[in-house]
């Protein structure tokens, strides 16, 4: 209905031939990230169960557009499974999981989420090894990416600039013809970062992005994040403290599937009960 | 500035993989047809019909290998089924062979003489069209492909994977077997096709036909390697390569994995169909054994001898085994299956990357001794001589390395 009287509009036909014909002018596109009331996540209510166990029990949460939000918790408490839910690998039991205001999680695949605008740094690194430094933030980088375009696809030079641009960012700049696997776990892990930017995401998870990295490595990915946020959102996992202190932003308390606690790190640390999961351990 | 698509082509094989391609091509078009056709057979030189056939034979498995690595090499998908698709591009070439006979049958009827066997009037519908020579070969490629295609979309948006993906290949080959050995399926049962005659009125035996074909399976083969070269090294490629090692990364940016694996598994079977329709008229008959679960495997093992994930290490494998093999089941046919069985065991034990990983290997030992006296005289790396060398995977560029250290020690 909207699209019909979109198109009887006089300027919506100049409007599509502006676009190139890929949309049809339609305020908010099927597909398009909608931040008109200025959340960029919204987790309602959601559960997963694992055989009977339940890793997610009625979590709820939302995150703002370029909001930079930590997450704690104990093991298990579940935040690799709301990070599995929100990019659409487990399926929640029950609950709701927007992108935006339009955009419903459970009802979309990886790479659509990922088309979308959510982009994710695992638990483990996970990048391709046998792939080069440079071929893993090629493959990553924002672009068509059906089989037609992937088979004559060569990289412009606005592009290898691109490539080129975030290789410095990520200190890789060195090694961009070696092959993936034969870099150092910190060195993975900003690859995979690197990835990460290569994608433009307007979303980044981010599952315990300095495990294994050094003060000094740990501290310029502080950097590189608060620089992020703004024009990004970012979700960050850490147990490291002082990796959590220094980005500064809202945390929120993971505890058995659910919310226990949010506010400030100061505020939360001083929390009763979550000095007793802490401790209680 | 986007370098243009040609000379992304060429540029896909390094110049020794073209010079090696020309060589090759100098060798099958003009030195065989000439020592086949214009030398007397009393000459030393002289090439025999029945080296020719194999020859072409073998050309045509190379094909199917090179195929075969490409979706299990390049992508890690095992298909123990790619034999179904070999003969199925066979059967379609070979319905045109059949109809080609004309009443030069045993029974000198308008029907396949095994149609006038089983006392049928008229061919079936499928068999609509099969005296066209262009339906013919668009059938070759087109059946093999169509079945890919649904069979790899299902199997696919299962994500069924690894041993249970080849599994089913497995019991797909068998079951079209088992189809196909019946009389009523109208392929002529257990006898299948034979007897050809004719291909556009020629005789199919002719020393001239039989050049043709074997110049046109060195075609084919050439067109594979550059095609498949060209796709490793292409964007498309190295997706590819990425889902092998970490599909669901590739899902998290944005691939679709689905797309990627249904594309180069319809292209490899279809590959193979070519292949197949120009073995039949080379080797004179086609039979549902094409598609024996053995068969299949066995197109796995000569991958795997010459070497996975690269593409020359299918072509020589290919090689190596069929030559041997058309010595073995000369010398010693029965013992060929425990042969065969032994040099897939032997190889995955003791040679993962194949006859290839094993040169590489050699190759990197002996360049590293005189390294360790005269670092300076050390050719940088890339400057290979190597025909095709795949810019390929970290095992293969890891394991001479470290046979490097190893022998400079
Ligand atoms: N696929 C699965 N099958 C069964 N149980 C699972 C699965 N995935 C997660 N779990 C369980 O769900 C719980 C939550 O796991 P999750 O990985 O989300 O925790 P986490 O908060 O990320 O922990 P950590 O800090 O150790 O990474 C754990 O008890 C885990 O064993
Ligand atoms: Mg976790």
């Amino acid at each position: 209905m909207s699209a019909v009287t979109e198109l009887e509009r006089p300027d919506a036909a100049d409007r599509e031939n502006w676009d190139g014909g890929a949309n049809t002018g339609h305020p908010v596109r099927p597909g398009e990230l909608d931040l008109s009331h200025n959340v960029i996540l919204y987790l309602d209510d959601i559960s997963v169960s694992f055989d009977g166990f339940r890793a997610l029990n009625k979590l709820s949460l939302t995150i703002d557009a370029g909001e930079l939000r930590c997450i704690i918790g104990p093991n298990g408490a579940g935040k690799t499974t709301m990070m599995d839910v929100i990019t659409g690998k487990t399926r929640p039991d029950s609950g709701k999981a927007y992108f935006g205001q339009t955009l419903d999680l459970t009802r979309m695949t990886e790479p659509q989420i990922a088309h979308a605008g959510i982009g994710r740094k695992f638990q483990k690194p996970t990048i391709f090894e046998h792939h080069t430094a440079f071929e893993n933030l090629e493959l990553a980088m924002k672009a068509d990416k059906r089989v037609r375009r992937s088979l004559f696809a060569a990289l412009s030079d606005d592009e290898r600039d691109r490539i080129a641009e975030v290789l410095r960012r990520i200190r890789l700049d060195r090694e961009a013809d070696r092959l993936a696997g034969l870099l150092s776990h910190g060195q993975k892990q900003w690859l995979e970062i690197g990835m990460l930017l290569m994608q433009e995401p307007r979303l980044l998870l981010l599952d315990e992005p300095v495990a294994g990295m050094t003060d000094d490595e740990t501290e310029r990915t502080a950097e590189l994040f608060v620089s992020l946020a703004g024009s990004h959102s970012l979700m960050v996992v850490e147990h490291d403290m002082a990796f959590v202190e220094a980005l500064g932003g809202k945390v929120t308390v993971l505890c058995e599937g659910s919310v226990l606690a949010e506010g400030d790190l100061a505020t939360v640390q001083a929390d009763p009960r979550v000095i007793e999961v802490y401790l209680g351990r | 500035m986007r370098t243009p698509f040609t000379v992304r082509l060429i540029q896909s094989m390094p110049r020794g993989g073209w010079i090696a391609l020309a060589i090759f091509a100098l060798v099958a078009w003009v030195g065989i047809p000439f020592a086949h056709l214009a030398l007397p057979e009393s000459h030393p030189l002289h090439v025999s019909a029945y080296t020719v056939s194999l020859l072409g034979k073998i050309l045509c498995y190379m094909v199917v290998a090179v195929a075969m690595d490409l979706i299990w090499g390049y992508a890690g998908i095992l298909s123990l089924g790619h034999g179904l698709f070999f003969a199925l591009g066979g059967y379609a070439f070979g319905m045109y062979l059949m109809r080609q006979i004309g009443r030069d049958g045993s029974y000198g009827a308008d029907l396949p003489d095994f149609m006038v066997f089983l006392d049928w009037k008229e061919l079936p519908w499928y068999w609509g069209g099969s005296d066209s020579f262009a339906w013919a070969l668009f059938l070759a490629v087109a059946a093999p492909g169509l079945i890919a295609f649904v069979f790899g979309y299902f199997a696919f948006r299962s994500r069924i994977k690894g041993v249970y993906f080849s599994i089913i290949t497995q019991a797909l080959t068998y079951a079209a077997m088992l189809l196909f050995f019946r009389n009523e399926t109208g392929f002529g049962g257990n006898n299948g096709f034979t007897d050809f005659k004719r291909i556009l009125g020629y005789a199919i035996t002719s020393p001239e036909m039989r050049t043709l074909l074997f110049a046109l399976s060195a075609l084919l083969l050439m067109a594979c390697l550059v095609l498949g070269r060209y796709l490793v090294t292409s964007r498309f490629g190295r997706v590819l390569a990425a889902i092998r090692d970490a599909e669901s990364r590739v899902m998290f940016i944005g691939y679709n994995p689905l797309h990627y694996k249904l594309f180069m598994w319809t292209l490899s079977a279809m590959l193979c169909g070519l292949a197949g329709a120009l073995y039949v008229p080379q080797v004179g008959i086609i039979n549902p054994s094409e598609m024996s679960p053995a068969n299949s495997i066995e197109i796995a093992v000569w991958v795997a001898v010459g070497g996975r994930g690269t593409l020359v290490g299918a072509v020589l494998g290919a090689g190596i085994v069929n030559l041997l093999k058309s010595w073995a089941t000369v010398s010693f046919p029965e013992y060929w299956p425990f042969f065969l069985g032994f040099l897939f065991i032997a190889v995955t034990l003791y040679l993962p990357d194949g006859v290839v990983g094993l040169w590489r290997k050699l190759r990197a030992g002996r360049k590293a001794a005189p390294v360790a006296e005269q670092p300076l005289h050390t050719p940088p790396p890339g400057s290979t001589t190597d025909p095709l060398p795949e810019g390929a995977t970290a095992p293969q560029h890891a394991a001479p390395a470290t046979a490097a250290k190893g022998a400079a020690a």
